[in-house]
């Protein structure tokens, strides 16, 4: 417990370091990043890369989480609604992208994900507009039953494959560019290795790496739709009506409107990684969406911090990765996750990196005094 | 913006009603909580709603911001009828309140909660927002302009980047008033905005409350205590058990042998 106080002002240091630089450092400092992660299944940096399974294929599976934890993030932790059934979205995206690029239709797969998006859209908003009138855990009773049904449907409906799934689900169109090779750790210093390399850009099975491509700039492009619809009178609109829904309303939020548009985003969020999750995957069942990885989303975002888009990234990159990394002790993951929340719920009950007001709002509790003092300074720096 | 406004009082000298209530009544089950209370609210005044605890002050603007629907009666905001209607279109058409237990964005900022009174005007929805077009930037700008004028006018601005839960009791208090006046109001309800407030903070909110009306707005407040609500106020309105039991100005009130028997616990036959 003690540790904490010290950790906490070591990361918002760093955060508050970050935000003080000028913007073209910052976005050279972000672009830098981002070039990082593309590059990361290339360089399969050592104790890094897992062992045994392609490392593409893990990262890809870790941007796919990180579109949920996204996704959720904004039911969840923006508009503080308790959902428990998000894997229905995820199934909904998957099975319209499956069902149209395989098992009844013909469709390219970049013509059948806009489809995916918009049925698990509208399924959104049919689930919502009767829900989101009750509140708390009704609300999560009600989403839990609704990711349930979905499955329920899916097993039992033989127009969408029942218990045996569909195969051949579309791939993303290729065109071999060029070749880049694959970094080689074997020797203790890396070579670069011609034996293994990666087509730029094939989605072949094999090689999953233009897969992680794709989610990656996938999570990229709605990473910045957050931040863009988080800093507007939407964003206002669903954390007043977290914080406190009577009051929002009489404060002019149409709340109801406001709710909907939030389970409507996540599941266009959600119905978008399902579907490009289906592609990779190239074949679904219904066993794909238990009820068990509507936990593992939710853990992800509670993990990470909600309301943090930062902090549920970093979520879904530990419940994504590390069962893939330490493989040789899968089975233990549940328990682990059951210790790891447990100790976060002690030590750190707002997720590993919690909204930044929120440490800041501690930090600042101490600081009052001196900033009663710089009254006018503080006024027009801020103008 | 509040020029106009101010303007627009002095010019009429033959006061406007902003709002009329009309043989208001609110039944829960067997309990009569409000019994055909009528009164109305002049434009540019300060009405005071007095009365003892439990006298359905709180219940009357729940009434009027559309938390509850009346059982029957009216309730006309500038002649039209408001009741029935949704709580949001209600703070839209120009009422604003404040809650007698300080209901704040509490993990908002300052700034942030006064923003969402002011988007209360506002209509940017997801995709002007996500594509940054025209009107998101005109109504952030304005949004921006309006409650950091709002926070300067409640002597907050300093606090602007505060969460509201770290701001001390008083500057939560007049956030609050802050927040509601950024909606756009015409007619701002305070409900007990001095509760908690020792003798000094309690004069200068009086001062505060007389400088809120003079920007143009027209207020209603509900308050315990007699000094405050007979220095400040215009008019007062006096309910007990759910009924009016008088009208007038402070100093009739004062006076009117009614209201010193619901205060005093006096019985109705001695005080007559």
């Amino acid at each position: 417990m003690s540790k904490t106080p010290s950790a906490k002002g070591l990361k918002t240091s760093v955060g508050d370091r970050v935000a003080g630089l000028p913007k073209p450092v910052k976005i050279g400092l972000w672009v830098a990043v981002a070039l990082l992660a593309y590059a990361l299944p290339l360089l399969e940096p050592p104790f890094i890369s897992p062992p045994g399974t392609d490392f593409g294929g893990v990262l890809f599976t870790v941007t796919i989480y990180c579109l949920v934890a996204l996704g959720l993030n904004i039911v969840v932790g923006y508009a503080g609604l308790l959902d428990l059934g998000y894997v229905g979205f995820y199934a909904v995206g998957a099975y319209t992208a499956a069902i149209l690029t395989s098992f009844h239709a013909n469709w390219p797969l970049l013509l059948a994900i806009p489809v995916a998006v918009l049925a698990s859209t509208i399924s959104g908003v049919l689930l919502g507009a009767p829900t989101l009138r009750v509140r708390g855990d009704y609300l999560a009773i009600v989403t839990l039953g609704f990711g349930e049904i979905i499955r329920l449907i899916a097993v039992n409906t033989e127009w969408m494959g029942d218990a045996r799934g569909i195969s051949n689900i579309g791939r993303p169109p290729g065109f071999a560019l060029f070749e880049i090779p694959h970094l080689n750790w074997d020797s203790g210093t890396p070579l670069l290795d011609f034996n293994d390399t990666t087509t730029f850009i094939t989605f072949g099975v094999l090689d999953q790496i233009p897969f992680y491509w794709m989610g990656l700039t996938v999570v990229i492009i709605v990473l910045f739709a957050d931040i863009l619809v988080k800093d507007s009178r939407v964003g206002r609109a669903w954390e007043a009506t977290r914080e406190d829904e009577d009051v929002a309303e009489l404060m002019g939020v149409p709340t109801f409107r406001f709710k909907l548009l939030a389970f409507a985003s996540g599941a266009f969020i959600g119905g978008l990684a399902g579907s490009l999750y289906a592609s990779r995957q190239s074949f679904i069942n219904p066993l794909s969406f238990l009820l068990l990885y509507s936990i593992l989303f939710l853990a992800a975002v509670v993990i990470g911090g909600q309301g943090n888009r930062w902090g549920v990234l970093v979520g879904a990159f530990l419940v994504a990765y590390l069962p893939e990394r330490f493989r040789e002790f899968a089975d233990f993951r549940v328990l682990a996750f059951g210790a790891a929340l447990m100790l976060l719920a002690v030590f750190r009950p707002e997720g590993l990196l919690p909204p930044r007001r929120t440490v800041r709002a501690k930090q600042a509790e101490a600081e009052i005094e001196a900033l009663e003092e710089g009254t006018d300074g503080e006024e027009t720096s801020r103008v | 913006m509040s020029d106009d406004k101010t303007n627009a009082t002095n010019a009429t000298s033959a006061r406007r009603r902003v709002l009329e209530i009309d043989a208001l009544t609110l039944q829960f089950g067997g309990l009569t909580a409000l019994d055909e209370v009528t009164f109305h609210i002049e434009e540019g005044e300060i009405l005071g709603l007095i009365g003892p605890n439990g006298a359905g002050k709180t219940t009357c603007f729940n009434a009027i911001t559309g938390i509850y629907r009346p059982t029957s009666g009216d309730i006309r905001f500038h002649g039209d009828s408001i009741s029935g209607r949704k709580r949001f279109e209600i703070t839209r058409l120009g009422i604003a309140r404040t809650f007698q237990n300080i209901r704040l964005f509490r993990s908002m900022t300052a700034l942030e909660n006064v923003l969402v009174g002011a988007d209360a005007q506002h209509s940017t929805g997801i995709a002007s927002a996500l594509f940054r077009l025209p009107k998101h930037r005109r109504e952030e700008r304005e949004g921006r302009d309006t409650a950091m004028e709002l926070l300067r006018f409640m002597g907050l601005a300093h606090r602007a980047d505060e969460l509201a839960a770290n701001l001390s009791y008083g500057d939560q208090r007049r956030l609050e008033i802050a927040r509601a006046m950024a909606t756009g109001p015409k007619l701002i309800c305070l409900d007990e905005p001095a509760a908690g407030f020792n003798p000094a903070e309690k004069a200068q909110l009086m001062d505060l409350i007389r400088r809120v009306r003079d920007q143009g707005y027209t207020v209603l407040l509900i308050e315990h205590d007699m000094r405050l609500v007979m220095g400040v106020t215009d008019r007062i309105v006096v309910l007990e058990f759910g009924r009016k039991i008088a009208e007038g100005s402070p100093s009739e009130i004062r006076e009117n042998p009614a209201v010193v028997a619901a205060y005093l616990g006096v019985d109705e036959e001695d005080a007559s």
